[in-house]
């Protein structure tokens, strides 16, 4: 994967907007957000109705992804650009899911919601109507996701990227400053994971940094391109942010997305547990 | 909408005393602006949140205790980096003029 054929720019969306074989999908931390404006001919994907399982703390399976794409109107060969506030959190998260899902085409807006905001581009509040579809989806592709085992066992063997904010990291904060600080799990991070805040590689308007300025960012935390890669934040949607770099933009190969991450982990019995804002000891 | 109302949203319903709240409202010429995003930095200048306005140009911020900044961006307006200080149990209110 590369920049040119994972992300599109905020010009490149208002030149294809009648392009029927593009799909526009919002995707939120704020689910009311699209329903107040949102990019004309894009539909909403709702990241906690619509993708999450709702029984098991998981996302859904393919049959229940294959139902909703289908009855959204999207097809097997559709473009699909997803954007979102929060620096495209969502977005990045939902893209994963498509990918692990075997979509073939699927875009980020470079930027998302921010940036067309910022821009002053238009949003409308009129919602598109599109014909349901047939949608199969391909058999999940666990090669870029990792479950708890496979995280303890990379624990001082291969490359653990922790994008939390440098106060979660530590233990300092349980969650992101933007909502309350209730969360029922210990703080701290998992040891010899290297902290490098999703933030780091986007610009304040949402935009991406670019390829040299990801490339130092991640070899300054001793990130070995010879190793595998696991990003983790606290629910998976951060490091989604941070995957799609490592994996779409830089092209690095054999990163996984850990979508349990702090949440789970931090609630695991017999796992180690570093405090502070050093990586510690295996 | 006719002139910015005080301070930050309502905080009905949440428990002030175990949270650092940062909160505020951001207007221009004393209109709330609705379409701004602020963004909360450590005192390492590090992001740590971010949340756009309502439509009342109101945010908030569930912090944790010491000193931090607010990074205001909005459409066609300078960059406005206001200092806060946040301690439990209290709640710090910043107003951001852009």
């Amino acid at each position: 994967m590369s920049r040119e054929n994972s992300l599109v720019t905020a010009d490149w969306v208002e030149e294809h907007l009648d392009d029927p074989s593009i799909v526009l999908i919002e995707v939120d931390e704020d689910v009311e957000a699209y329903d107040k404006g949102h990019i004309p001919g894009a539909i909403k994907l709702d990241w906690k109705k619509d993708l999450q399982d709702g029984v098991r703390h998981d996302f859904v399976g393919k049959a229940a992804f294959e139902a909703l794409l289908s009855e959204r109107g999207v097809s097997n060969d559709d473009t699909v650009v997803f954007y979102g506030g929060n620096n495209n959190w969502f977005a990045a998260y939902a893209y994963w899911y498509l990918t692990y899902y075997g979509h073939k085409d699927v875009r980020l807006l470079d930027g998302g919601r921010k940036k067309w905001e910022l821009d002053s581009r238009e949003l409308t509040d009129e919602v598109p109507t599109r014909a349901a579809t047939t949608y199969v989806a391909q058999e999940p592709n666990n090669d870029i996701r990792a479950f708890r085992d496979e995280v303890i066992a990379a624990i001082g063997v291969q490359n653990l990227i922790d994008v939390r904010s440098p106060d979660e990291f530590a233990g300092r904060l349980l969650a992101p400053a933007h909502v309350p600080q209730e969360a029922a799990q210990i703080g701290g991070h998992i040891p010899t994971a290297g902290n490098v805040p999703w933030s780091k590689a986007a610009n304040d308007d949402g935009t991406f940094k670019s390829d040299a300025d990801l490339t130092k960012l991640y070899a300054e935390v001793g990130l070995d391109q010879e190793k595998d890669t696991i990003a983790l934040c606290r629910i998976g949607e951060r490091s989604s942010h941070t995957w799609f770099v490592l994996s779409e933009i830089l092209g690095y190969k054999n990163v996984k997305n850990y979508d349990g991450s702090w949440s789970e982990y931090g609630s695991l019995r017999g796992v180690p547990v570093a405090l502070g804002d050093e990586p510690g000891e295996a | 909408m006719c002139g910015a109302i005080q301070g930050g949203p309502s905080l009905e319903g949440v428990d002030v005393a175990n949270q650092a709240v940062i909160q505020g409202i951001v207007t221009r010429d004393n209109q709330p602006v609705g379409n701004a995003y602020v963004r909360l930095l450590d005192r390492n200048g590090e992001f740590t949140a971010e949340v756009p306005t309502s439509a009342t140009g109101q945010f908030r911020f569930f912090a944790a205790p010491g000193d931090w900044t607010l990074r205001t961006l909005a459409p066609r307006a300078e960059v406005v980096d206001s200092p806060v200080s946040a301690a439990k149990g209290s709640v710090a209110e910043v107003a951001v003029a852009i």
